[in-house]
């Protein structure tokens, strides 16, 4: 009987130091009942589901509001990104997509988005991009990387620093124009030595899917080269040039115009994709904290009915070793 | 067995690439690129490439086509998608260009200045700003413009007050870039004026 009492007593010294450490809350709090015969309080722990309570349903109105946030903001770009669709479309039509040359300098463009809690699309991007430049090393080949926003180059910094050429972030603080995207397009190609430039961004297919794809973009030399070993671009040379000035400049005008049109559709399809994204992955945290709120329910009723029913047992008992 | 090949290729291409209907001539290059990226990275599917999401165009035809094809795109819109014309003027580099249908294939760089589309019902006259034009054997015709605007939205004042001003400038210009920007205003607002008058 004593040592009942002495272990009685233990844990009534150790459940406290127990429920301190905030591992265990989670645990005491899903197990109401047995704390209760234990440390013999009865409210605390519907205290305690109830706060968990309030803080997920707190983070449940939260998720909801990004979500409706993220749904307008898509609204307003969607259409803006399928106007720009007819843009790259006539330099694929007249150079072709080669996106198997062979050539001395890559660069891989990445795009990405500057704010997190948009799904996985940046993660893919950066794997894709790892894998172009591992496709595009060798013993006499090399890759460079120029970055645009925050979630890549915090993934590329990583583990490939030195082949960062570039980065740019907060591309989104005003309004995606052209006028801008031609600037940081100009910029690119003002700094960046490249043979080819391969660009990497999520292309926005629906609300909940998103291919990664990659564009690439020839220097005028290369493109002399490949239209001279003819193959895709062999055609090539039956066009005439009409311009002012020589061949070589109309070419590069036109390398660097379609840097600038490609670069310009991929970010308005990645900033698509990515409000996509935060749409699926907020509706799905709603959801989750919604199916949290149910357990968390459940979990307080119990509580609040066991503490009830032992009271009563108390009570009862009390009163039948009064009066038996 | 045609039609099983049909319905196979058909039933492939909408569940894989429904922005194209048969891609089928131009996977060789994406095919190199596939294998290569297999061969090296076996965990991840290959990303997609622009070719797939196209609609792939005619070869051109044995006989003299009656209509030029264009499609003129701007950053924000497509003005015109495969539509079907009889004539286009464009301000080339070199002079207005006419496009007629079996126009040999050119790569012409386009400065700001007045294009015309004709049709059969009248002639739409729009003012852009640059680009390129790509003129196909297919009598295709591709117009990418930054700007282009229908000439009856352009005011011929501020166009003359905006000559006024950019040749004003161009004369006391000290450095070599603010001697470049005023002459482009200048060539962009003179421009503006002879389409307007002419």
């Amino acid at each position: 009987m004593a040592m009942a009492a002495l272990r009685r007593e233990g844990r009534r010294f150790a459940t406290p130091l127990m429920s301190a450490n905030p591992a265990n809350t989670l645990r005491s709090s899903l197990l109401p009942s047995e704390e209760q015969a234990i440390l013999g309080v009865r409210s605390i722990s519907t205290q305690v589901v109830r706060n968990r309570m309030r803080s997920v349903r707190n983070i449940q109105k939260i998720t909801k509001a990004m979500k409706m946030v993220a749904a307008s903001k898509l609204r307003a770009i969607q259409t803006r990104t399928e106007n720009s669709r007819g843009l790259w479309q006539p330099f694929t039509a007249l150079l072709g997509d080669l996106p198997s040359v062979d050539v001395k300098k890559t660069v891989v463009v990445t795009v990405s988005s500057d704010k997190g809690l948009c799904g996985g699309i940046n993660s893919t991007s950066v794997k894709i991009s790892r894998a172009l430049h591992k496709l595009n090393s060798g013993p006499e080949k090399e890759a460079k990387y120029v970055v645009l926003g925050e979630k890549a180059k915090a993934q590329l910094v990583r583990d490939s620093k030195k082949h960062i050429e570039l980065s740019m972030t907060e591309l989104q603080k005003n309004p995606l124009n052209y006028t801008q995207v031609s600037v940081l397009a100009d910029d690119i190609l003002k700094n960046v030595e490249f043979d080819a430039l391969r660009l990497v961004f999520n292309k926005f297919h629906s609300v909940v899917s998103f291919m990664p794809t990659t564009a690439t973009v020839l220097s005028p030399e290369v493109v002399e080269r490949e239209a001279e070993s003819g193959g895709k671009l062999g055609d090539l040379d039956l066009y005439e040039i009409e311009g002012a000035e020589t061949k070589g400049e109309v070419l590069q005008n036109l390398a660097e115009f379609q840097f600038s049109c490609v670069l310009f559709n991929a970010v308005l399809e990645n900033a698509c994709s990515e409000q996509g994204a935060r749409m699926s992955a907020m509706d799905s945290s709603s959801r989750n904290a919604g199916e949290m709120l149910d357990r968390l329910t459940l979990a307080y009723n119990r509580t609040r009915q066991a503490s009830i029913t032992t009271e009563l047992i108390e009570i009862i008992s009390g009163a039948s070793a009064l009066t038996g | 067995m045609l039609r099983h090949v049909t319905t196979r290729l058909l039933s492939r291409s909408i569940k894989f690439r429904p922005f194209s209907t048969d891609v089928a001539a131009a996977s060789a290059a994406d095919d190199a690129f596939v294998k290569a990226w297999r061969s090296t990275i076996p965990n991840l599917e290959p990303p997609k490439t622009p070719l797939s999401f196209m609609q792939p165009r005619p070869p051109a035809p044995s006989t003299l086509p009656s209509k030029l094809t264009v499609n003129l795109v701007l950053p924000y819109s497509s003005e015109f998608s495969n539509k079907e014309v009889d004539m286009v003027i464009i301000p080339a580099t070199t002079g207005q260009m006419g496009i007629l249908p079996g126009h040999v294939s050119t790569i012409a760089e386009l400065k700001p200045g007045l294009l015309s589309v004709h049709e059969e019902n009248g002639v739409k006259k729009y003012f852009v700003s640059g680009g390129f034009a790509f003129i196909h054997a297919n009598s295709f015709a591709d117009i990418i413009a930054v700007e282009a605007v229908p000439i009856d939205q352009l005011d011929s004042a501020s166009a003359q007050k905006g000559l006024a001003e950019f040749t004003q400038k161009l004369s006391s210009a000290s450095t070599d870039l603010e001697r470049a920007e005023a002459q482009i205003g200048v060539d962009v607002y003179s421009a503006i004026n002879s389409a307007l008058s002419g």
